[in-house]
């Protein structure tokens, strides 16, 4: 039987309705805010940017991270920069043409009421990062500068290099670290969440692998945070850090908290082609290059002279012959399709022909070199040192590889998933993007998300716990998921097998991306769908973890995950075969215009889909939340 | 893509922090020169594993030179003999056939070894926690442009904050001091329009942390060559022209009580 999801989205206008939840909300005390423990789990941007401000208000807080520091999470590999809609060009933003923008960028796919009070939070998170110390991009005068970005037609980006993430997740993460010096937050490094626990339907806290020793502990706590980023790596192959990871989403998922989209995985268009088969990761290259580089192939499939020496006549610079008005910078979904057709029709460039070219020499020319230096000196260097190739003397090769995952544990406006007293921010929620993310808009939401939605609607959840008694680790549930944690980790060491951890991750991701990428056919998805089951019981048989359980053993850590990702793997291909339409990243072949554009459905498909775990990651069971768009209206994106 | 052949690995490999290391060598063959260094060492595990043996630990995770999870020294070099260039950004087209590696953790007392190529560098975040930030809690900032920053202060603390805190600094320098690391947070935070409140006081007591669980300085240059961000040993004049004024500072205050 499906549940009705209700989202608690509070009334008033939408540009009301923040206003109003916080005028409404129940607030905690200060005197009595350090008798709450919340649990944040990662320290990302949003994970760190919770932890610290509810720490800052009073409440005590235990973060955990996987990493040996905090500093480490995969925020820090963001390049390209940070939308707000802060107006400081003069060029016609608002609050209202962010919203619209990330609405129609998600190709109306996503809540009205949460995007648009991400817009709203958005210029806030300026103000707050430059006053912790961010070093953005200056004006001489001294005041920020701004550069557009993929899907906008305004300069709305903030930047601080091709660094953006890093400065920010490093301000974010000094204002935890300040914490953890005051004694506000407890840090737990290398420390893995393994399970949830739910006690009379509420989340009571958390059970931890202590990757040093292998020690399993549980956690108790009023609230928990999942704050623990994309499942991007289900894919091997990703822009992802190689420790990213579904399980702690997935575990949450098991034990009650709905999954929403998880068909919507985005296809980042500008990173370097794969190179060979040991490859072990793809490395994106950011895509405010495209403000100054010019995508291209050569006119004639069979045309295999450098770059260089092809004349302009015989280019196809097609983002700009297809799209004119948004050119080079098209949404991610756009290019990174229009480069698959393509590299697939044989117009692909470099020794595998797998790529396309991003060309600077006209920025060169036009700019001059420091200039061009000046803004992607730091991505250029990059690129030269994974591809051994000068890009400012030949154009980059660049294909799309996944990036992001717009899917994620279902929250309504409170950040709340299905199971009271647990939260999911960043990432690892899946509220924001719709069926498609904006370039600069992930780290806008990971700390709108951290520090300034989660510390309203947690002291909402909080205040009439007041003096109640929690449920403590001695609790059977505890005991119980501690002995299923071990069993499980044991049971990986156990099986003996003859295939590492790698090898099926790398099968499985094959799959994924062969059937559930960047075009999908319900052909497709029906044999990944008999694939996956099929691989997941070897999987089962046939692992082998050598080592042990008692101490460093990232092979048993990797098991772990890769088992996830085969559950997450199989729902996703359902989802995507059960999504009869084309919109946003979600592409099926069976749904396109005559000119190859996506064909939404918004008679049967405006919803967001979430799911329930059964038991069987072949047959969760689909709720469905109905988008409403009251303020956007909606229509068929045009980027042309 | 070319084959490396006949690559000659020594490893080091330690069980855990209390038990004595030793080198293993390693025979790898067949190594595409498009590989990175640690797809390379991914290959090996492949290979112990399916040996039934147990895997080579060692820390990584962006693989894009930004996290600074990676680590290693390669031939006696922090991150390998590649300049600017973090271990994960290094490809073994900078090596030949027939070459042999040697691969050791970080080598410094102040990141103890956890096992094989691991080691613990928390000492970092503890310099961090002890005044790294700008005090700013969240919610009352004022309107981001109220605060200029000319271009080229903000181009002086973003080039110190270009730092990963990796360790390679600490691992070079023949001390195994911290100095450049330290001196890239004072440095960043200490040139901001908003970090003037806490300068002082923030240089102080970082210095203090540093001290605490690291070597000293000698001025030998061997961090900023290793440093993956080229950070400059300017940060570390920043340092201590802060460091002096503040306990210059405290002598006045004392003085007056």
């Amino acid at each position: 039987m499906s549940t009705v999801l209700n989202a608690k989205v509070p009334e008033g206008a939408l540009r009301d309705k923040w206003d109003n939840y916080k005028a409404d909300a129940k607030l905690v005390n200060p005197n009595n805010k350090r008798k709450f423990k919340v649990i944040v789990v990662g320290t990302g941007l949003a994970g760190a940017s919770a932890a610290a401000t509810l720490a800052e208000l009073g409440y005590q807080v235990d973060a955990f991270t996987f990493h040996d520091s905090a500093r480490r999470a995969h925020s820090i590999a963001a390049q390209g920069g940070i939308n707000a809609a802060k107006n400081y060009q003069g060029d016609g933003d608002s609050i209202n043409r962010l919203f619209v923008d990330t609405i129609k960028g998600g190709d109306f796919r996503s809540r009205e009421s949460n995007v648009h009070r991400l817009a709203q939070v958005s210029v806030d998170i300026i103000d707050q990062m430059v006053a912790q110390g961010v070093p953005f991009a200056r004006e001489y005068g001294g005041m920020l500068d701004n550069r557009s970005f993929g899907g906008a037609q305004v300069s709305r980006t903030f930047y601080a290099r091709g660094q953006t993430g890093q400065q920010l997740l490093l301000g974010a993460y000094q204002q935890l670290s300040r914490q953890v010096g005051l004694g506000g937050v407890r840090l737990f490094n290398r420390t893995e969440l393994v399970d949830t626990v739910i006690i009379d339907g509420r989340c009571s806290g958390i059970v931890v692998r202590d990757l040093l020793t292998g020690e399993i502990t549980s956690h108790a706590a009023h609230a928990v945070v999942m704050a623990t980023g994309g499942y991007g790596n289900v894919f091997f192959l990703s822009t992802n850090a190689m420790n990213c990871n579904v399980t702690a989403a997935w575990r949450a998922h098991r034990r009650g908290a709905m999954f929403a989209n998880p068909c919507f995985t985005q296809i980042h268009p500008t990173c370097i082609p794969q190179s060979d088969e040991s490859q072990s990761k793809l490395t994106l290259m950011s895509e405010s290059l495209r403000n100054d580089g010019r995508v291209w192939v050569p006119a004639n499939a069979d045309d295999s002279r450098p770059a260089e020496q092809i004349p302009e006549s015989e280019r196809d610079y097609y983002l700009e012959r297809l799209y004119p008005s948004y050119g080079n910078l098209a949404p991610r979904d756009i290019s990174s399709r229009a480069a698959k057709r393509l590299v697939d029709r044989g117009h692909g460039v470099g020794p595998l022909k797998n790529g396309v070219n991003l060309d600077f020499s006209a920025a060169i020319s036009r700019l001059g070199r420091d200039v061009v230096e000046e803004r992607y000196g730091n991505l250029f260097q990059m690129y030269e040192r994974i591809a051994g190739e000068d890009p400012y003397a030949t154009p980059m090769r660049i294909y799309p590889a996944t990036h992001y995952t717009m899917g994620g544990l279902w929250v309504d406006y409170e950040l709340a998933t299905t199971v009271p007293g647990l939260y999911a921010a960043g990432e690892a929620n899946f509220s924001d993007h719709g069926a498609n993310r904006l370039g600069a808009s992930a780290l806008m939401q990971g700390l709108a998300d951290g520090y300034f939605v989660l510390p309203y609607t947690i002291s909402n959840g909080l205040a009439p716990l007041l003096n109640k008694a929690i449920p403590t680790t001695d609790h059977p549930a505890f005991v119980q998921a501690e002995t299923e944690a071990r069993e499980r980790f044991n049971g990986y060491l156990n099986v003996k097998g003859t295939r590492s951890p790698d090898w099926f991750h790398r099968e499985l991701g094959k799959i994924i991306w062969d059937y559930c990428g960047m075009e999908r056919t319900q052909q497709g998805l029906e044999k990944a769908l008999s694939e996956l089951p099929a691989l997941y019981s070897e999987f089962k048989k046939d692992l082998r973890v050598t080592g042990t359980g008692e101490n460093v053993n990232q092979t048993l850590e990797k098991a772990g995950r890769v088992d996830d990702f085969f559950q997450l793997g199989m729902l996703m291909c359902r989802d995507a075969l059960d999504r009869n339409e084309s919109c946003g990243a979600h592409f099926r072949s069976e749904y396109q215009t005559d000119d190859g554009e996506a064909m939404r459905d918004d008679e049967n498909f405006c919803h967001v889909s979430a799911y329930n775990w059964t038991g069987d990651p072949m047959a969760s069971e689909l709720n469905k939340e109905q988008l409403v768009y009251e303020t956007a209206h909606l229509a068929t994106r045009s980027y042309k | 893509m070319n084959l490396l052949t006949d690559l000659k690995l020594k490893v080091w490999r330690q069980a855990g922090p209390d038990v004595d290391g030793y080198f293993e060598t390693y025979a790898v063959d067949k190594v595409s020169d498009e590989a990175s260094f640690l797809e390379m060492l991914d290959q090996l595990n492949e290979r112990l594993i399916g040996e039934g043996k147990e895997a080579v630990v060692f820390d990584h995770d962006c693989r894009e030179g930004i996290c600074g999870t990676c680590s290693l020294m390669i031939n006696g070099r922090a991150h390998g003999p590649q300049r600017a260039t973090t271990t994960c950004q290094l490809h073994m087209r900078t090596f030949k056939s027939g070459d042999e590696i040697v691969i050791e953790p970080w080598r410094a007392s102040a990141f103890p070894i956890i096992k094989d190529l691991m080691v613990d560098r928390s000492s970092f975040d503890r310099i961090v926690e002890a005044g790294g930030f700008i005090t700013a809690p969240t919610g009352g900032a004022p309107d981001a442009n109220l605060i200029l920053v000319p271009k080229p202060v903000a181009d002086a603390a973003m080039d110190s904050a270009a730092c990963i805190g990796c360790g390679a600094c600490v691992a070079a320098c023949p001390n195994g001091a911290a100095n450049l690391f330290t001196g890239a947070k004072i440095s960043h935070l200490n040139v901001l329009p908003q970090g003037q409140s806490e300068r002082y006081k923030r240089a102080e007591a970082m210095v203090h942390a540093m001290d605490d669980q690291f070597g000293s300085c000698t001025n030998h240059g061997e961090c900023s060559a290793a440093c993956p961000k080229e950070i400059s040993l300017d940060v570390i004049a920043m340092m201590n022209t802060d460091f002096r004024k503040s306990k210059s500072k405290n002598r006045k205050s004392l003085s007056r009580s």
